[in-house]
C-alpha cells in the first residue's frame, strides 16, 4: 500500500511538473502570439520576437511550433529588410529554424509554407537573376503545403500574394491573383486550427490583398 | 542582468540575442547594445549571445539574488557576403556570385557579341577590337596570350579555324556555361601559359527540367534535348546544329566569291551526375566538321585570283569530377583530350577560275599550297583543397599536359615538308585564400612548369590583395609572373629557346551596389624574352630568340547603371592604352598593330513589357590601329620596315531585338524567342589593317567580308513553359 502510495505520488508529481512545464510553455508562447501584431510594425520589435520564439525553441528542442514562429519572424524581417545585401543571410537563418522544426515535424503543410516564403524572400534580392531557382523553389513548397494540408488556407493565400505582385504580362496581376486569394478565403472560413497554438495567421492580409482588386 | 554587447571594433551590436540556455529567460540587444532582463533561475547557468554573422559567445555565470552586470565583446564572422572581393584583373559573368559585373545572359544579349562566348567581353575594358582574326587581344597582347579554360581544362581550338583576314567565332554554345571569369591580367597560379589573359569558363550543373529546344534561322538549323532524371540526381543531353551561309551569303553580298559557300556541322553530348556531397561528374563530348572555300583577288597581280580552302573536324572531350571529400578537403580533378585536323590550301586561278601557276616570279607559284595540320591534345588535372577557418583555403595541384602536332606542307611543284612538335607540359601550383579580416584579403600563390620543348624549369610568382574602403567600396592589387612556349607555327624553332616572360602590376578602385557598378584599373605589364622570327632553310618564319621585349600600360574605366533609368541598363567602357614591343619580325620596339590607344564601349539594354520585346544596342569605338609592311631584306640579313601608317577610327553600332510572344502564356506549350540583329547598322566604314603586295608598291584595306550582316532567327522549346526563363533573363 505504501509502495502503491509512493508509486502515485511519483506519478502525480511527475504529472504535474510536466503539466506545469506545459503551462510555462503555452503561456510563453501565448504571450508571443499575442505580441505578432504590434511586433510586425517595426522590425527591431520583429527582432525581439523571433529572438524570443528561439529561446523558447531552444528550451523546448521536442516543439516544433516555437522554431516554426522564430523561422515565421524572421523571413518576414527579411522580407522588411531595405538593404537587400542582409536580406540571404536573415532569409538563411530562417532556413536552419524551419529545418529543424522540418525535422521535428516532417511532411507539414504549415512549415511548407514557410519554406516557400524562404524561397521567395531569396528571390526578392535579385529577381531578374533568382526567379528561376527560388521561383521553382517557392512555388513548388507552395504546392507540397497544398497537397499536405488540403484544407489549408496559407499556401492559397501565399500563391495569391505572389500573382498580385507579378506583372500581368508575367501572368500575375489581379486576373489570376483574385482566384486563388478566394479559394484561401473559403478555407480560411473552415480552417480550425488544432490548438491555440497553431498557426492561424493570413486572414486579414488576404481580406486586404482582394479589397485591392475590387 | 544587464551590460553591453559590442563587437571587436568596440562597436554596439544592435538586435543580438542574449539568453540563459535551457530556459526561456533573455532579451535582444537594443540599438546601442544594451541589454536587460529579469530572470528568476539560480545557481550555475549558461549565457548565450548570438547575433547574425557573429561568433556565438558562451559564458557560464552563477546566479544569486544580486544584479549582474555582464558586456560581452562578439566577433564578426568572415563570411562571403561581407567579406571583401579579391578582383584586381578580373571580370565575372555570373548569376550568383558577388562582384560579378555581368550575368550570364549578357553574353548572349550583347548585340555586339552575335551570340559568341568571346565577343561579350569586347564591350568590357582592356579588349581590342580587332576584326581581322580571332581572339582576345587583352591589353597589349596578342591573341595567342590569352588562354580559355572550360571547367580547368585548356580548350586548345577554342575559335573555329582562321581564315585569313576574316575573323571565325568560338566553337561553343553560350548557354553551355554558367559562369565566366575573364581576367585580363594577375590571374590565378591555377592557370599558366598566358603572357595577358585567361577566360575561365564554368559549365552549367543540372538542367531546371527536361526539354527539347529547335531553332531555325538564316544561318541554319539545330536542335536539342536535355533530359533530366526523375530524381533530379542526373541528366544527359545531345544537341545537333547545321550551319549553312548559303541563304545569308545570296542576300548579303560578301566581299569574297564563295564558291563553297561555309558549312559547319556540330554535334554534341553531355551527362551530368549530382553526387552525394552535391559535387559533379560532367562529361561534355564535341565534335564538328566544316568546310569553305572562297576566292579574291590577287594583290600582286590583277590578272590573278586566290582560291582558298579550308575543312576542319575538330573533336573535344572532357570530365570532370569536383567534390567535397570530408574534412574540410575538396577535389577537382578531369581529364580532357581533343584532336583537330585543319586541311587548307590554295591556289591561283585566272579570269576563268582555272588553276594557273606562274613561275616567274618565282613567289607567284608558292601562293599555290597545301598544308594538312593534325594535332593531338590532352590534359590530366588534379587539384585538391582544404579549408582553412573562415573562407581562407589553400590549394594545390598539378597539370600535365600532352601536344603533338604535325603538319605537312605541299608546294606548287609537289615537293613535301613535313614536320612535327611534341610538347610535354608539367605543372605544378599552390595557392592560398588568405582572409585576414572581412576587410583584408589576399591570394597568394606560385606555378612551377616545366616544358619538353624548352627544357628549363620556370618558376612564377602570383600575389592579390583586396582591401574593403568602405561597405561597397574596394581597391585591390595585383602582380604575377607569367610564362610562355612559342606558337606552334613559329616552331620548330632554329635555337633553343627560354620562355616568354611577362610581368603584371594591376591596382583596383571599385564601387559596386545592386544598381550600379564603378571600376578603374591602372595597370603595367613588363614582357621580357619575347620569341624573334628569322626565315629558317625554306624560307619559313620560325622563332629564333629570346630578345624581343616590350611593355604595356595603361588606365580602364567601366561603369553599368541599371537603375538610374527605368527598364533600361547599360554600360560604358573605356580603356586607354600605351605599348610597344619588339617581337617576331619586328625590326625595333614599336607599337604592334593589333593595339589601339583608345577604346570604348557603350552597350544599352532596354525591355519593354507590354510588347514583350527587349531592345538592345551597342557601340564599339577605337582610334585607328598602326600597320606595317615588314619585309625580309636578303642583303642586310635583317627584316625592315617599309612602310607604315594608321588605319581610320574603328566606328561600330549594333542592333538587336528580342521578341517572346508566348511570355507570361502559362499554358503554352512551347516558348519561342525570336532574334534580329543587325551589326554595323550606320554601315560605317571599317578598315582593320592593310595587306601589302610584294614589292611593297601597293596596300590593299582588309575589310569585313560584308559592311552590314543581318541576323533572324527563332528558338523554340518545347513541352515545357519557360516563361519564367523568360522574366528571368528580361526582367
Amino acid at each position: 500500500m505504501k509502495k502503491l502510495l509512493i508509486t502515485t505520488m511519483a506519478i502525480l508529481f511527475a504529472s504535474s511538473i510536466i503539466f506545469a512545464q506545459s503551462e510555462k510553455f503555452t503561456q510563453a508562447m501565448k504571450k508571443n502570439l499575442g505580441a505578432m501584431d504590434s511586433s510586425f510594425r517595426n522590425p527591431a520589435d520583429l527582432l525581439k520576437l523571433a529572438n524570443s520564439f528561439e529561446r523558447i525553441a531552444s528550451a523546448e528542442k521536442n516543439q516544433w511550433l516555437p522554431y516554426y514562429y522564430a523561422a515565421f519572424c524572421q523571413v518576414n524581417l527579411g522580407f522588411m529588410e531595405q538593404d537587400k545585401s542582409k536580406v540571404d543571410a536573415i532569409a538563411d537563418k530562417a532556413s536552419s529554424l524551419i529545418a529543424t522544426a522540418d525535422s521535428l515535424a516532417p511532411n507539414n503543410s504549415e512549415i511548407s509554407c514557410i519554406k516557400s516564403m524562404i524561397a521567395s524572400c531569396h528571390m526578392m534580392v535579385d529577381p531578374m537573376t533568382r526567379w528561376q531557382e527560388y521561383g521553382a523553389e517557392s512555388s513548388s513548397n507552395m504546392e507540397a503545403s497544398m497537397s499536405q494540408d488540403p484544407g489549408n488556407p496559407r499556401p492559397y493565400y501565399l500563391k495569391g500574394q505572389g500573382l498580385k505582385y507579378t506583372p500581368e504580362q508575367f501572368g500575375g496581376g489581379c486576373a489570376t491573383a483574385k482566384p486563388a486569394l478566394e479559394t484561401a478565403l473559403e478555407k480560411y472560413a473552415t480552417f480550425k486550427p488544432a490548438t491555440e497554438l497553431h498557426p492561424s495567421w493570413g486572414k486579414e492580409i488576404a481580406l486586404q490583398l482582394i479589397a485591392t482588386c475590387k | 542582468m544587464s551590460g553591453r554587447i559590442t563587437d571587436n571594433k568596440n562597436k554596439p551590436v544592435a538586435g543580438a540575442s542574449i539568453q540563459l540556455k535551457n530556459t526561456y529567460d533573455g532579451t535582444t540587444s537594443d540599438s546601442l547594445g544594451y541589454y536587460l532582463f529579469i530572470t528568476e533561475e539560480k545557481g550555475e547557468q549558461t549565457m548565450e549571445v548570438s547575433s547574425g554573422g557573429y561568433f556565438v559567445v558562451l559564458l557560464i555565470v552563477v546566479l544569486a539574488n544580486a544584479p549582474i552586470v555582464q558586456n560581452f565583446t562578439i566577433k564578426e564572422q568572415i563570411t562571403e557576403l561581407k567579406a571583401v572581393v579579391i578582383s584586381a584583373g578580373s571580370f565575372e559573368a555570373s548569376d550568383k556570385n558577388k562582384g560579378a559585373v555581368l550575368s550570364s545572359i549578357d553574353i548572349v544579349t550583347t548585340p555586339s557579341a552575335n551570340g559568341d562566348v568571346t565577343s561579350a567581353f569586347k564591350s568590357l575594358p582592356g579588349t581590342q577590337q580587332v576584326g581581322e582574326s580571332e581572339g582576345l587581344f587583352v591589353r597589349g597582347g596578342t591573341a595567342t596570350e590569352s588562354k580559355i579554360y572550360m571547367d580547368g581544362n585548356l580548350v586548345n581550338n577554342f575559335f573555329y579555324s582562321s581564315t585569313p583576314g576574316i575573323a571565325t567565332r568560338g566553337r561553343f554554345n553560350p548557354f553551355l556555361f554558367k559562369g565566366t571569369v575573364f581576367s585580363t591580367g594577375g590571374y590565378s597560379a591555377l592557370y599558366g601559359q598566358a603572357l595577358s589573359s585567361a577566360l575561365i569558363l564554368e559549365s552549367t550543373d543540372l538542367p531546371d527540367r527536361t526539354q527539347a529546344d529547335l531553332s531555325v534561322s538564316i544561318v541554319g538549323i539545330g536542335g536539342g534535348i536535355q533530359h533530366l532524371s526523375k530524381n533530379k540526381k542526373s541528366s544527359w543531353g545531345v544537341s545537333f546544329n547545321h550551319t549553312n551561309l548559303w541563304l545569308a551569303f545570296n542576300v548579303i553580298k560578301q566581299k569574297q566569291d564563295f564558291f563553297k559557300i561555309p558549312i559547319y556541322n556540330q554535334g554534341d553530348v553531355n551527362f551530368r551526375i549530382k553526387t552525394k556531397n552535391n559535387g559533379f561528374v560532367k562529361y561534355y563530348g564535341y565534335v564538328s566538321a566544316n568546310n569553305t572555300a572562297f576566292r579574291s583577288p590577287d594583290i600582286d597581280s590583277a590578272a590573278l585570283k586566290n582560291a582558298f580552302e579550308l575543312s576542319n573536324l575538330n573533336i573535344y572531350q572532357n570530365i570532370n569530377w569536383k567534390d567535397k571529400i570530408g574534412n574540410g578537403w575538396k577535389i577537382n580533378t578531369g581529364i580532357s583530350f581533343s584532336t583537330n585536323k585543319d586541311d587548307l590550301a590554295n591556289e591561283t586561278q585566272d579570269a576563268n577560275n582555272k588553276k594557273v601557276i606562274v613561275t616567274s616570279p618565282a613567289f607567284y607559284a608558292f601562293k599555290n599550297f597545301d598544308l594538312i595540320s593534325n594535332s593531338m591534345y590532352a590534359q590530366a588535372r588534379l587539384v585538391l583543397e582544404k579549408k582553412i577557418s573562415g573562407l581562407s583555403a589553400v590549394r594545390f595541384g598539378s597539370d600535365y599536359f600532352y601536344s603533338k602536332e604535325k603538319s605537312t606542307y605541299t608546294l606548287y611543284n609537289g615537293v613535301k615538308f613535313s614536320e612535327e612538335v611534341k610538347d610535354k607540359l608539367y605543372a605544378a601550383f599552390v595557392e592560398s585564400d588568405i582572409y585576414l579580416t572581412n576587410s583584408l584579403a589576399a591570394k597568394i600563390g606560385g606555378r612551377l612548369e616545366h616544358s619538353a620543348i624548352i627544357n628549363k624549369w620556370n618558376i612564377a610568382p602570383r600575389v592579390s590583395l583586396a582591401y574593403k574602403l568602405a561597405a561597397n567600396t574596394q581597391a585591390s592589387l595585383a602582380y604575377g609572373i607569367f610564362y610562355q612556349n612559342p606558337e606552334r607555327k613559329y616552331l620548330p624553332a632554329i635555337a633553343s629557346l627560354d620562355y616568354s616572360k611577362a610581368s603584371h602590376y594591376i591596382f583596383q578602385f571599385s564601387q559596386q551596389t545592386k544598381d550600379y557598378t564603378f571600376r578603374t584599373e591602372v595597370f603595367y605589364k613588363k614582357y621580357d624574352k619575347l620569341y624573334k622570327t628569322a626565315p629558317n632553310n625554306n624560307g619559313r618564319e620560325v622563332a629564333a630568340n629570346n630578345f624581343g621585349y616590350g611593355y604595356a600600360k595603361g588606365i580602364e574605366v567601366f561603369w553599368r547603371n541599371k537603375k538610374t533609368f527605368k527598364n533600361v541598363d547599360y554600360w560604358i567602357s573605356y580603356s586607354f592604352l600605351d605599348t610597344k614591343r619588339n617581337f617576331l619580325n619586328y625590326p625595333a620596339a614599336i607599337e604592334p598593330s593589333f593595339a589601339a590607344n583608345h577604346t570604348a564601349s557603350f552597350v544599352f539594354k532596354r525591355f519593354v513589357l507590354p510588347w514583350k520585346t527587349g531592345f538592345n544596342v551597342s557601340y564599339n569605338f577605337a582610334t585607328g590601329r598602326p600597320y606595317y609592311n615588314i619585309a625580309y631584306d636578303n642583303a642586310s640579313g635583317k627584316y625592315l620596315i617599309n612602310d607604315q601608317g594608321k588605319t581610320i577610327n574603328y566606328n561600330s553600332m549594333s542592333f538587336s531585338i528580342n521578341y517572346l510572344p508566348n511570355l507570361g502564356k502559362k499554358e503554352a506549350k512551347t516558348f519561342a524567342v525570336w532574334v534580329l540583329g543587325i551589326n554595323n547598322i550606320l554601315n560605317q566604314n571599317q578598315i582593320f589593317t592593310y595587306n601589302y603586295n610584294n614589292a611593297g608598291t601597293r596596300k590593299e584595306a582588309v575589310i569585313p567580308p560584308s559592311r552590314r550582316f543581318v541576323f533572324i532567327g527563332c528558338f523554340l522549346s518545347f513541352g515545357i513553359d519557360r516563361t519564367q526563363d523568360a522574366i528571368n533573363n528580361n526582367l
